[in-house]
């Protein structure tokens, strides 16, 4: 269960950010625009071999203490960011690849709305739904 | 009327309207707008002024005072001053700008010949007092002119018999009084300003005009004033109808409504069976004026298989959704079972037939209709829920339709790229899928030509074996069944020294009898079954030898290893050579090429088998370094959790 799920546009401005100990917003925010340093080395280390075989999934992109935080990346460029706790019994590899496709479904749902303009905060109930399930259920 | 000084939205800050004139001058104008630059359609403008019923000299003389004579079109303010010139004119006044300060009624049109007109004129000839308007019977196609004359004179006799300068004759009004309400409450909503609007001009307001004063229009308005609905829906009207005194669902679309949505859905893409973009829909949404959150929940709501496009029935949805929302009910979290596309199909199916038929009858056979028919008869073929398979519908119309081909399959591959493949979570899968299948499965590694550069254990081991071979003599096949192997190794490696399972000399008997089982396996894949007893024989007497070579061997086949391994290599070799010939004396009793044969084949095996336990061997040394790397590694794991979890 995730602490925190974050959706980054393209230009690296947040689109939609959410966290779960909501006392705690800013060190996840934080956290976040961190981790953006690392998802932009690997997309850059990668994409030089490849092009357009570079695997969405970027996997875990910086453990800490408390948390760890995994990364993926779409074609245009939108990264999805998940905090994880690590008290918690660590998710496997796959849990965490199916959150992302989750993500990444809800995501293209709420881009195919023609009222949602591309860049705008995304402001989907049914998007807001499928980040709560995957968020801590602490209550 | 109170004289507020709210000036009109667009029109110039001398006139001043009050509230309903406001309201009502913005629904005339948008039944004259024609272009979105502000130029109302002359035309139009001008069957408005004929609708004024005013002298054509008059006439000429509001458009000149106007200013819209000067300018040569009518702008919005030109078009405020002369409707309040024409209400001028029409309670007698001089036309002139002075009197457009005065205290007016609104200005009154008839005749106006506007499309939703008839959507109402409908209703005065054959339901007036009925609560529930005929089913939209009429055609809604705007071009058709002939029901306009037919319904015009319907409207002509609504004026009859409510006179249009009276005012609120109440007892002709109670009837139309859902409907006017619903008039009123579409000029309040001087919002549906869109192009589709044009097409349907709000006639309801002129209805309105002739049964109901100002005053009786003050108070309707202030009541729906809350209620924005868009214009020119009979539909609507007769929906909001239907709410007022059946606890309907509110949900559920009534027959008039569908009729519309579908004339809607028409204007928008002519053919019922194809899907409207995204942004022709929200072009068309936005017309409503609602706020765009809101319009993106309902196409969240509506758009059930998520292709950014909406066919016939999530457009109904949609629709539907906006006008409960105009109407004041908040909107659903998800979608209302009646709402559902299944839901609209199956309702579609049955009441539009008929009606179908009916327009056929009152209208010039349209050939959408008709092929509304063939689609919604094609549709009622279909029992379960159309929408959830889009292409299978299209599929159906193609059948129904096979006059016009082409546009729908052009749509068949939109829809296929519609329906969204998903592709791109596809590398995620497939990778994963990939590492998932590595571990599970280790490359073959052919690792024959493999250095034997691997422990010297093994080189010891095989030595023997190789003995073998450097003696002229064959080596021993394993002669044992593959599963041990493994555990045979492992046990092997860390035996060393096989010299301790010498065997006795006696047990060689047994061991003939356990390696003929064995190496029936082997038997059985060269010769024949008569040669059995004596392959065994002569195998049995090899086996013995296998087991010399082979290091891997079952408990009681350690006895026959023993018996061989103390002995130096060189007693290997004689003694076998001993057993051998000792064995082949009864084998000479068979023909020599048999024998032969059987040799050769023993050879073979013999070979792949110690080539086999080579690689066997191999590999266990392999999976013991793996083993010991693992182990390495989680001993480090432990050594860095402490670290981690603090």
């Amino acid at each position: 269960m995730a602490v925190c799920i974050a959706v980054i546009a393209k230009e690296n401005y947040p689109l939609y950010i959410r966290s779960v100990p909501t006392q705690n917003e800013l060190k996840f925010h934080y956290t976040v625009h961190t981790s953006l340093d690392v998802v932009e080395e690997k997309i850059s280390a990668v994409g030089k071999a490849l092009g357009d075989q570079r695997e969405l999934y970027l996997g875990l992109l910086y453990p800490t203490e408390d948390y760890k935080v995994y990364g993926y990346v779409t074609n245009s460029k939108v990264k999805f960011v998940i905090v994880v706790d690590s008290s918690n019994t660590s998710l496997r590899d796959n849990e965490i690849r199916s959150m992302f496709r989750k993500l990444h479904n809800s995501f293209t749902d709420v881009m195919c709305n023609p009222f949602h303009n591309p860049g705008d905060p995304i402001q989907s109930k049914a998007f807001d739904g499928i980040v709560s399930g995957m968020m801590v259920q602490t209550g | 009327m109170d004289q507020q000084e709210s000036a009109a939205a667009s029109a110039g800050s001398f006139i001043s309207l009050n509230e309903h004139e406001q309201r009502y001058y913005s629904g005339l104008h948008s039944l004259c707008q024609a272009d979105t630059s502000g130029k109302l359609s002359s035309g139009k403008v001008a069957e408005l002024f004929k609708a004024s019923q005013l002298p054509p000299e008059s006439l000429h003389k509001v458009t000149e005072v106007c200013g819209a004579k000067r300018l040569g079109f009518f702008g919005t303010p030109q078009f405020y001053v002369a409707l309040k010139l024409l209400a001028a004119a029409q309670s007698g006044l001089p036309i002139r700008l002075e009197s457009v300060t005065a205290n007016l009624p609104l200005p009154r049109f008839v005749g106006l010949q506007n499309d939703p007109e008839m959507r109402y004129t409908t209703v005065p000839p054959g339901v007036d007092g009925q609560g529930l308007p005929a089913p939209g019977s009429a055609s809604w196609t705007p071009a058709d002119r002939t029901t306009f004359r037919h319904l015009e004179s319907s409207v002509d006799k609504k004026e009859s018999w409510s006179p249009p300068r009276s005012p609120c004759s109440s007892p002709p009004r109670s009837p139309m009084n859902y409907r006017s309400y619903s008039y009123s409450k579409q000029r309040n909503g001087t919002d549906p300003q869109m192009v589709y609007e044009s097409k349907h001009p709000s006639r309801p307001i002129v209805q309105l005009e002739q049964h109901s004063s100002p005053s009786n229009y003050g108070t309707k308005a202030t009541v729906e004033h809350p209620v924005i609905v868009r214009a020119s829906s009979s539909d609507r009207l007769d929906h909001q109808g239907l709410v007022d005194y059946s606890d309907d669902d509110p949900w559920r679309i009534t027959e008039e409504q569908l009729e519309y949505y579908t004339n809607q859905f028409k204007s928008l893409q002519p053919d019922l069976s194809a899907l409207i973009l995204g942004s022709v829909a929200k072009n068309f949404f936005t017309k409503s004026k609602l706020p765009i959150p809101e319009l993106s929940h309902i196409w969240e709501l509506s758009d059930v298989d998520r292709d950014g496009a909406l066919t016939f029935s999530e457009f109904c949805t949609a629709f539907h959704l906006i006008v409960a929302r105009k109407n004041g009910y908040p909107l659903p979290e998800s979608l209302p079972p009646t709402l559902r596309p299944g839901f609209i199909q199956q309702e579609a199916d049955i009441p539009d037939t008929p009606e179908d038929q009916n327009i056929i009858e009152r209208l010039q056979p349209s050939i959408a209709t008709t092929k509304q028919d063939l689609k919604e008869e094609s549709c009622q073929q279909d029992t379960t829920v159309m929408m959830t398979t889009p292409q299978q519908k299209q599929t159906l119309r193609l059948d129904a339709f096979p006059q016009r081909p082409e546009p729908p399959q052009d749509l068949d591959p939109q829809l296929k790229t519609k329906t969204r493949p998903r592709s791109y979570s596809s590398t995620s899968i497939e990778d994963a899928m990939k590492k998932a299948e590595e571990p599970p499965t280790p490359p073959p590694r052919p690792q024959k030509t493999h250095s034997r550069a691997s422990s010297l254990d093994l080189n010891k081991l095989f030595q023997q074996g190789a003995i073998g071979v450097k003696s002229g003599w064959l080596p021993p096949p394993p002669a044992l069944p593959p599963r041990p192997t493994t555990s045979q190794v492992s046990h092997f490696a860390p035996e060393k020294t096989p010299q301790n399972k010498v065997q006795q000399p006696n047990f060689a008997d047994f061991s003939h009898f356990r390696e003929e089982e064995e190496n029936r396996v082997k038997v059985e894949e060269q010769g024949p079954r008569s040669r059995f007893g004596l392959s065994t024989e002569d195998l049995s007497g090899t086996s013995k030898q296998d087991l010399i070579g082979a290091s891997h061997s079952q408990a009681p086949q350690k006895p026959v290893r023993r018996k061989y391994h103390p002995e130096p290599q060189n007693l290997e070799s004689v003694p076998p050579p001993a057993m051998f010939p000792s064995h082949t004396k009864p084998a000479q009793k068979l023909p020599s090429r048999q024998k032969r044969e059987i040799q050769m084949a023993i050879r073979k095996n013999k070979e792949t088998n110690a080539v086999l336990t080579r690689l066997n061997s191999e590999l266990q040394q392999q999976l013991k370094v793996v083993h010991q790397e693992r182990v390495t590694l989680e001993s480090q794991l432990d050594l860095l959790r402490p670290l981690a979890s603090t």
